[in-house]
C-alpha cells in the first residue's frame, strides 16, 4: 500500500525528507526497491559490517557529486557516485566492499529521475560486488541544490601490497595509462553547453576495480595507482612527481587518443592532460613488468587502449616533462582554477 | 584532423628549423619577433618551439590577449554594474578573475552578484530572451575578430527590439597598438607575427605602413607550429635581405588581402571608431571600438551611468611592460611568488592568453 501512495507523487516534496511517514514511503518504496541488501532492509542507524578474519587493514573513503548535468552521454550522477568511490578503493589496493549513500535533493525533483539514478547505482554497484548498506535522504528547499547531490562512502578490503604512498618509486619506472584520457569531462561540457558535435562521445565513467584486479594478480611490483579524476592526467601526474621528488617524462604520441576526443579539444582550445576522467588508472610500475601489464590491460574492456606513456626520470626532480609530438619538450603543469565547474 | 596533422608533422618541422638557422646565420644581430596575438602565445609556449630557435632569434609577445589590454577603468565599470539591482552580468570566462583593486567579477559573484559565464555573445543574447524581467549587460572584449560577432548580436537585438540587453564595449584594433610599439623609440621590433585570426577579418592591407614606413616585415601567420616555424623564417628572409620587406600572408587557408567585407561592414555599421586606454600602454589614438549613437540604447556606458575608480596598475607589476614586449615575465618580482594563476595580481597571468599564463603553465 505503501508503494502506491508513493508511486502516485511525481515530484519529491519536502516532506519525503522531513522524517515522517512519506519519507518512510520513499525510502521503502522506492530506495529500498533498487538497494535491497539484506543489512540495508531493516533501516537500522547503522549498518554492522563484517570483514574477513584474515584482513589486517581496510580502506575507508568519501566523495561527494555534484555533475550538471545529472545525465550526461555514458552515464549519470547515480553511476558517477559508486563509480567513484569504488575507483577509490581500487587504486588503494583494497577489494570493494560496502557503500553508504547519502542523498541531498532539491524540492520539486522528479521521481522519475530519481528512479532512474538509483537504477543506475544499483546496476553499478551490483557489477562490481558492492554492497550499500547504509545511507541517508534529505530533501532541501527550491533552488537550494541543483536537483540531487550524493554523497558516498566506502569501505575495502586492503587485499594487496599495493603501496598507498610514493616512496617506492624509482627512476626508470614506467608510467601506464588505462585509456583515452578527458572523456568524462568531454562529454560532460559538451552535453551542458548543448555542443551537438554529432558525435558519440561517451564519458568514460566506469568502476575499474576489475581491471586493476587482474594486474595485481600478474604483477606485484606495482608502485603506486591513481585515479586521473578532476585536473586530469596534468594534477595526477603532479601530485606523483612532486610526491616523489622525482621527474616524470611522458611522450604525447604515446597517449591513447582518438580522433574524435582529438578533434573536439582542438575546437574547444582544451589540452585533453587537463581533462577529468572517471574510469581511468594511472599506474607507476617496475619497467620489467610494465609490457605485461600493459597486456593485461587490454584484455580488459575498460584497458583496450592501455599505453606506456612515459618514465620517471632522475631529471627535472619534481616536475613533469612533456615531449611533444613534434620533439619539443615542455612542461606539464598543475591545472590551476581554470577547470570547468561541476564535472563530477 | 588529417588537415592539422599534415601541419604538424614532424619532418617539416625539422626543414623548416634547419633552413631558420641558415638564414639567421646570416643576420650579425639578435632579432627581435613580435607576435601580438594571445593564440599565437599560447600556441609557442605550447608547442616549446622556442627552444629550438638560433640563439639570436628571440620571440617576444605583444598586446595580443585581448582581456590583459583591458584597462582597471573596464573592469571597474563591469563591477559596478554587476552591483545594479536586477543586473546580470555575461562575460567571457577569462575576464570573469581579472582583479581590479581588491575586487574581481568572481568575488562580486560571491558576493551575491549574477555573473555568467558565456562562450559567445549569442548566449549572452539568449539569456535576455530567456530572462525578459533581468537586464543583461555583456562585457565585449576582444581584436577585430570577436567585434564583429558582437555587432551583429547589437543588430539583431535592435531589428528584434529586444530591451533588456546590453552591451559594455572594450573592443580594440590591433594595428594602432602596433605603430605605438613601434614609434616607441626605445623599442626595438625587427619582424612583426601578425595575428591570424584579426586579418582573417582586417586582411593584410592595414599592415601595409609597417614595411612601407618603418621597414618592419610583416608575416600572417597559422596557428600551427608548422605555420608559425614557417612564418618565422619568412621574416627572417625578409630581415636578411634576401626576399623584399613587405607584408607576406602565410596563413592562406584563412586570411585573404582584402580580409572579410561584410564583418568589416557591419563593425563600421554598429561601431565609431575612438581613442581608447590599453592597460600598460595608455591612450591610443583611434584603436577602440565604441557603440554608435544609432544603437545607443544597447550601449552599457549610456545607460547606467557608473563612475570607475581611476586605479593605477598593482603595485610592482609589470603586465603593462610585457605586454609591450620589454619585459618578461621573468623580469617580474611578483612573478610565479606573489602572482600566480591561483592569486593573479596582473590580468595577464589570469588570462589563458596571458604571456605570464603560458610562461607560468610551459616554459618556466
Amino acid at each position: 500500500m505503501l508503494h502506491i501512495i508513493a508511486m502516485k507523487d511525481e515530484k519529491i516534496f519536502l516532506a519525503h525528507g522531513a522524517g515522517g511517514k512519506q519519507t518512510r514511503v520513499l525510502i521503502e518504496s522506492l530506495i529500498l526497491k533498487y538497494f535491497n541488501d539484506s543489512l540495508l532492509k531493516s533501516l537500522p542507524d547503522a549498518a554492522v559490517v563484517s570483514i574477513p578474519s584474515d584482513s589486517e587493514r581496510i580502506c575507508f573513503t568519501t566523495d561527494s557529486f555534484v555533475v550538471k548535468p545529472l545525465f550526461f552521454p555514458g552515464g549519470d550522477i547515480g553511476k558517477l557516485a559508486i563509480c567513484g568511490t569504488i575507483n577509490d578503493l581500487a587504486v588503494s589496493g583494497a577489494k570493494p566492499a560496502y557503500i553508504s549513500c547519502s542523498l541531498i535533493i532539491e524540492e520539486g525533483f522528479s521521481i522519475q529521475y530519481l528512479e532512474k539514478i538509483l537504477k543506475s547505482m544499483a546496476k553499478a554497484a551490483r557489477k562490481s560486488c558492492v554492497r550499500v548498506v547504509t545511507g541517508d535522504t534529505k530533501v532541501v528547499e527550491k533552488g537550494k541544490c541543483d536537483g540531487i547531490f550524493i554523497t558516498t562512502s566506502g569501505i575495502g578490503i586492503k587485499r594487496y601490497q599495493v603501496p598507498s604512498g610514493l616512496q617506492d618509486i624509482k627512476p626508470g619506472d614506467a608510467i601506464i595509462l588505462s585509456g583515452v584520457p578527458g572523456m568524462h569531462e568531454l562529454a560532460v561540457v559538451c552535453s551542458r553547453e548543448n555542443l551537438n558535435f554529432d558525435m558519440t562521445l561517451k564519458s568514460d565513467c566506469a568502476a575499474i576495480d576489475g581491471l586493476i584486479d587482474g594486474v595485481l594478480r600478474v604483477s606485484n611490483r606495482i608502485r603506486f595507482m591513481r585515479d586521473p579524476t578532476r585536473g586530469g592526467l596534468a594534477a595526477c601526474l603532479n601530485e606523483i612527481a612532486s610526491g616523489c621528488n622525482f621527474g616524470l617524462k611522458i611522450y604525447e604520441d604515446k597517449i591513447p587518443m582518438t580522433e574524435q576526443v582529438r578533434s573536439i579539444c582542438e575546437i574547444l582550445g582544451f589540452d585533453v592532460i587537463n581533462l577529468a576522467c572517471e574510469g581511468r588508472v594511472v599506474m607507476i610500475v617496475d619497467c620489467e613488468d610494465a609490457e605485461r601489464i600493459v597486456s593485461v590491460m587490454r584484455k580488459h574492456p575498460l584497458g583496450t587502449r592501455a599505453e606506456i606513456i612515459g618514465r620517471v626520470s632522475c631529471e627535472c626532480s619534481g616536475r613533469v616533462i612533456l615531449q611533444t609530438i613534434h620533439g619539443f619538450e615542455r612542461f606539464i603543469r598543475m591545472p590551476s582554477g581554470k577547470q570547468l565547474p561541476r564535472i563530477c | 584532423m588529417k588537415h592539422i596533422d599534415e601541419f604538424r608533422n614532424e619532418r617539416y618541422i625539422g626543414v623548416l628549423v634547419s633552413q631558420i638557422n641558415e638564414v639567421s646565420r646570416k643576420i650579425k644581430k639578435e632579432v627581435k619577433l613580435m607576435e601580438v596575438c594571445g593564440t599565437h602565445t599560447m600556441a609557442i609556449a605550447r608547442s616549446g618551439l622556442k627552444k629550438t630557435l638560433p640563439e639570436n632569434v628571440r620571440l617576444i609577445s605583444g598586446p595580443g590577449c585581448p582581456v590583459c589590454v583591458s584597462p582597471n577603468s573596464y573592469i571597474d565599470t563591469a563591477i559596478s554594474i554587476s552591483e545594479l539591482k536586477d543586473i546580470r552580468v555575461a562575460t567571457f570566462g577569462d575576464m570573469y578573475r581579472v582583479p581590479s583593486g581588491n575586487r574581481s567579477l568572481e568575488k562580486q559573484a560571491a558576493d551575491g552578484a549574477k555573473i555568467d559565464i558565456v562562450y559567445s555573445p549569442l548566449d549572452a543574447l539568449k539569456i535576455a530572451e530567456e530572462k525578459p524581467c533581468q537586464e543583461i549587460v555583456f562585457l565585449g572584449v576582444g581584436f577585430e575578430t570577436t567585434a564583429p560577432l558582437t555587432a551583429r548580436v547589437i543588430q539583431y537585438a535592435k531589428n528584434k527590439g529586444i530591451k533588456n540587453f546590453r552591451v559594455l564595449s572594450g573592443h580594440r584594433l590591433i594595428p594602432p597598438a602596433m605603430q605605438t610599439l613601434v614609434k616607441d623609440l626605445n623599442h626595438e621590433i625587427h619582424g612583426f607575427i601578425c595575428p591570424g585570426h584579426v586579418s582573417a577579418i582586417i586582411g593584410s592591407v592595414p599592415y601595409r605602413i609597417f614595411p612601407e614606413k618603418y621597414g618592419i616585415p610583416c608575416v600572417i601567420s597559422g596557428f600551427e607550429v608548422i605555420d608559425i616555424l614557417h612564418s618565422i623564417l619568412m621574416l627572417l628572409e625578409m630581415i636578411s635581405g634576401e626576399k623584399k620587406t613587405s607584408v607576406v600572408i602565410q596563413y592562406k587557408r584563412c586570411v585573404e588581402e582584402k580580409g572579410n567585407p561584410e564583418a568589416l561592414k557591419i563593425m563600421r555599421e554598429i561601431f565609431d571608431v575612438v581613442d581608447a586606454e590599453w592597460r600598460g600602454i595608455g591612450l591610443i589614438e583611434s584603436s577602440g571600438l565604441a557603440i554608435g549613437k544609432r544603437y545607443r540604447e544597447l550601449d552599457a556606458t549610456y545607460i547606467f551611468s557608473t563612475k570607475p575608480l581611476y586605479r593605477h596598475d598593482p603595485k610592482g607589476c609589470l603586465c603593462g611592460e610585457i605586454l609591450k614586449g620589454i619585459k618578461k615575465p621573468s623580469d617580474c618580482k611578483l612573478f610565479g611568488k606573489l602572482c600566480t594563476p591561483e592569486h593573479p595580481v596582473g590580468p595577464c597571468m589570469v588570462s589563458s592568453e596571458g604571456t605570464c599564463a603560458a610562461y607560468y603553465s610551459y616554459e618556466r
